[in-house]
């Protein structure tokens, strides 16, 4: 027999939150919000980073308890205190995150996954069973494979399979593209979207995407600042309204317009490079590549395709098994006499990871980069705090970072005004090379805003700007000049106004 | 702190997931911009900074109280004296008298050089326990440069001495700190087990190749000679090892709290990745730190031999090494507290003795003593942060 699930309404079930709060100390992560999903329909959760979408849905799926609020399932008030009552209500939830246990196949993962299993399989039976569950589905998976054979887009749809096969027929998708390539992405979504129509399943599916809301949504719901900020259907609704919804009236500096400028001399090249990650396996493979002064090459990729190694080479925290990096036209080894050498300066992802020392002061980190160049240091030896720390609270000022002091751990910091420190730190000498990496993840709209005024303000001084980034929109937004990496590769390369987003994101999958 | 509260709510958290986090981001929390008027906030910030001093120094003392409860409950139940006897007689021995303070002063010499040889390590992050091994190397090695300076100077052959020493006792560490940065073997089991090599091969040494045919029962070097033993500082009985080490203790602090260099170590040792991004050679740093710390741990056996022995033998593995360990982490690496820390330690060391004599214990019983403080200190680092006392303020 399949899952068990009593209680499980069999068509798509409609959901109803009536007035949710909830609030953490003294902080508000939802106020009185309400959301009317209809059955069967496919239904968009919109947001900025930190507008309480996750905490909505966690409440939904019975993580959290609302302190306030009711949810009605098909009209009748239920009680969601747990996540197992949210399953046996037919509520499922597919992560931005791949849960699946990557070396057991696709079958041991949908057995494992149901609330009993037993103690001795028939695996016979199982496994007819479930082929004749996914017959009955419109996309299916291959059985026996193992997970992590699966590519990105299949292993979103086994995800998808197993709440359906948990008898699950509201799903909670959260941002279910961002590991997928667009033409993996429509093909999920467009499945899914049919899921609905034929009145299978109800969707609710988290997303900064517009360009996913227009081609898929029936409806959405708009989130700001933990309330409600609006709601209807798609088709009433154009971009400019969502975006005004999603993001209010509210002054927030625009990206410094990009002043056209003749390529210069070349500042980065590099040259053959190969490089391995941790588990030895080749990342990076043969890759060359020339940035010029004031130009911003984007490299553009989905993630995991050496983007990371090739930063981590660049930024001097791996060694190259092969190939030349040269700056400034000398051979570049990312020792500190060179990077000073040569003005480098780096902005990698997850800044308190890669490029801070927690429990160091902001004043500390902030000097990282001249801690021993006057005035910081006298004689190259003797280490002077004042200065040090004067610099610092101008750049605090200047670059608007919210700390209680100089003196506090950076470790203390939000991640916004870590990645800010870490710009004014980087940005604040003479600079004539940058190398960014994912520069806004995980940052509200203002602070995106913001950093990226700062990198485009940097190119139109001179500065070579080389910028890694998974996030398409950014690349194209910032880029002169657009690398697409596959495989540790780069497979299409093309000046980014007359780009052409299907070529670029076919080099994305590999094509 | 809000940031802090809602991720500790979230069930499923990670860097990637972390939403209600980041929506402390954009509301305007109540952290305050520096630079104008903060008043207040510069104010709280000083407080907070005096928590923070306040707590490093709280919690080895309730880590100590802790301890000597733990030890009076062992001393009623199972040796069966008055452990408030025990803690008097222990003060009397250590400190009750000039006598005993003396005693106690020439234990805790060698204990602030062996900590160091692990409190230094541990700013680059790296927790060395081979402080016996490259004290006993040291010894052997400045023994051995003693004997083959004989006839010169006796200034020159104690510089000698201690070159050597801290010579062998430097490569002895730096040798578990190179295997860790460039072989990945980990540092805390290579330094431990160069400790028995170090020992093996001394007494090999002291059996063998420089065995004085005139030791019998104890197999030792030659004397180094009554001309070239290190003097006691003036009006005391307390040798001159003591300087030395107070000396080390606040070179070290002067080059990890005032130099760039001590500042590279911190960040390496903060974050090693960081570190590589600025640019820093960490494998030269993790060789230099390693290298003074054994130092000081072979000076430490330097001076065993030249001012308490005039020989090298068995009597170096005298465990000066594994309490240096207890030492430096008891004062949480700071060089500074490591001074007063190895008087209390040695203290304890010193009123044996009298224990022995009096309530006829065992000698071991400071060792139980040792290993309970140990244990305590280790279970206190878990109440960093916990006690709402030192919490700072601001948020």
């Amino acid at each position: 027999m399949m899952a068990a699930n009593a209680h499980a309404p069999s068509g798509a079930p409609a959901l109803e939150v009536i007035g949710y709060s909830k609030r953490f100390g003294s902080f508000a992560a939802l106020d009185d919000v309400s959301m009317k999903v209809r059955s069967g329909s496919f239904h968009v959760l919109l947001g900025e980073n930190g507008a309480g979408k996750s905490t909505l849905v966690k409440c939904i799926m019975g993580y959290y308890t609302p302190d306030d609020g009711q949810i009605m399932i098909n009209n009748r008030e239920v009680e969601i205190g747990h996540p197992r009552q949210a399953h046996a209500h037919g509520l499922g939830m597919v992560y931005q995150h791949f849960t699946l246990v990557p070396n057991m196949t696709v079958l041991e993962n949908f057995l494992l996954s149901r609330p009993h299993v037993p103690a001795v399989v028939d695996w016979t039976r199982e496994r007819a069973e479930l082929e004749a569950f996914l017959a009955g589905m419109p996309f299916t998976v291959p059985l026996d494979s193992a997970v992590a054979d699966l590519a990105a887009g299949e292993k979103q749809k086994a995800e998808i399979l197993r709440q359906l096969y948990l008898q699950c027929r509201f799903i909670i998708l959260d941002e279910p593209t961002s590991v997928l390539t667009p033409g993996e992405a429509d093909e999920v979504l467009g499945t899914i979207k049919r899921m609905t129509r034929r009145g299978l399943i109800t969707v609710l599916m988290i997303t900064h995407k517009f360009r996913e809301v227009n081609a898929f949504a029936d409806a959405v719901t708009v989130l700001r600042r933990g309330r409600l900020a609006g709601a209807g259907k798609v088709a009433d609704l154009d971009n400019a309204a969502m975006a005004e919804m999603m993001i209010g009236h509210r002054d927030v500096k625009q990206a410094v317009d990009r002043v056209a400028r003749a390529a210069g001399t070349p500042v980065l090249e590099i040259d053959d490079l190969r490089a391995t990650d941790d588990s030895g396996q080749e990342a990076v493979d043969s890759l060359s590549l020339t940035v010029h002064a004031g130009e911003i090459v984007g490299i553009a990729g989905v993630s995991g395709n050496g983007q990371r190694e090739l930063i981590e080479v660049l930024g001097g925290q791996r060694h190259a098994v092969g190939g030349v990096v040269r700056v400034h036209g000398e051979a570049y080894g990312a020792t500190r006499a060179e990077m000073l050498r040569h003005k480098v300066a780096c902005l990698p992802e997850e800044p308190l990871r890669n490029a801070c020392v927690g429990h160091m002061s902001v004043a500390e980190n902030m000097a990282f980069r001249r801690f021993d160049q006057p005035p910081n240091a006298s004689g190259g030896i003797w280490l002077r705090r004042a200065p040090m720390r004067a610099a610092a609270r101008a750049l605090i000022e200047r670059y608007r970072v919210k700390t209680r002091s100089p003196d506090s751990p950076i470790a203390s910091l939000s991640g916004g005004n870590v990645q800010r420190a870490v710009l004014a730190r980087e940005l604040s000498g003479d600079v004539d090379l940058l190398i960014v990496a994912n520069p806004c993840f995980g940052l509200d709209f203002g602070a995106v805003a913001e950093i990226r005024a700062q990198i485009v303000a940097a190119r139109n001084r001179g500065v070579a700007v080389l910028l890694v980034s998974e996030d398409l929109d950014e690349i194209l937004e910032l880029a002169d000049r657009i690398a697409v990496i596959f495989e540790g590769r780069l497979r299409h390369e093309t000046a980014s106004c007359g780009a052409d987003i299907g070529v670029i994101g076919r080099a994305m999958a590999g094509h | 702190m809000i940031a802090r509260d809602v991720a500790m709510a979230e069930p499923e958290h990670s860097p990637a997931h972390a939403e209600p986090a980041a929506a402390a981001v954009s509301i305007a929390g109540p952290e305050i911009v520096t630079g104008a008027a903060a008043g207040p906030s510069i104010r709280m910030a000083i407080d907070d900074r005096w928590r923070q001093a306040a707590e490093r120094v709280a919690v080895p003392l309730i880590a100590l109280a802790a301890s000597s409860v733990v030890f009076g409950v062992f001393l009623a139940l199972v040796a069966q004296v008055d452990p408030l006897e025990v803690y008097g007689l222990m003060y009397q021995g250590a400190f009750g008298s000039w006598f005993s303070l003396q005693n106690t002063l020439v234990r805790a010499a060698p204990l602030i050089l062996t900590a160091l040889c692990t409190a230094l390590p541990a700013r680059l992050g790296l927790v060395v326990i081979g402080n016996e091994g490259a004290l006993v190397a040291g010894g052997v090695a400045a023994a051995s440069a003693g004997l083959l300076m004989h006839g010169a100077a006796p200034i020159a052959v104690q510089l000698v001495m201690a070159v050597a020493g801290m010579a062998v006792g430097g490569l002895w560490i730096l040798a578990a700190g190179w295997l860790r940065h460039s072989r990945g073997v980990n540092e805390t089991i290579a330094s431990l087990l160069l400790t028995y090599i170090a020992i093996a091969l001394m007494n090999h040494l002291v059996e063998g190749p420089l065995r004085d045919p005139q030791s019998l029962n104890k197999p030792s070097t030659a004397p180094i000679g009554e001309a070239n033993m290190i003097g006691n500082l003036p009006g005391t009985d307390v040798h001159w090892g003591l300087a030395l080490g107070v000396i080390f203790c606040i070179g070290t602090y002067v080059l990890m709290r005032h130099t760039t260099f001590g500042f590279a170590a911190d960040m390496a040792g903060g974050n090693v990745r960081a570190a590589r991004g600025m640019g820093l050679n960490v494998g030269r740093l993790v060789a230099v730190t390693c290298l003074l710390g054994g130092a000081a741990a072979g000076l430490a056996g330097m001076i065993e031999v030249a001012a308490v022995h005039g020989r090298a033998n068995a009597s170096l593995v005298a465990g000066y090494g594994y309490a240096g360990i207890l030492v430096a982490f008891l004062a949480r690496h700071h060089p500074l507290a490591i001074v007063p820390v190895a008087v209390l330690m040695g203290g304890i060391s010193a009123s044996n003795g009298l224990l022995q004599r009096r309530l006829d214990l065992p000698d071991a019983t400071v060792l139980v003593l040792q290993g309970v403080i140990f244990v305590m200190i280790l279970a206190g680092e878990s109440l960093y942060g916990r006690i709402r006392l030192f919490q700072p303020r601001g948020a």
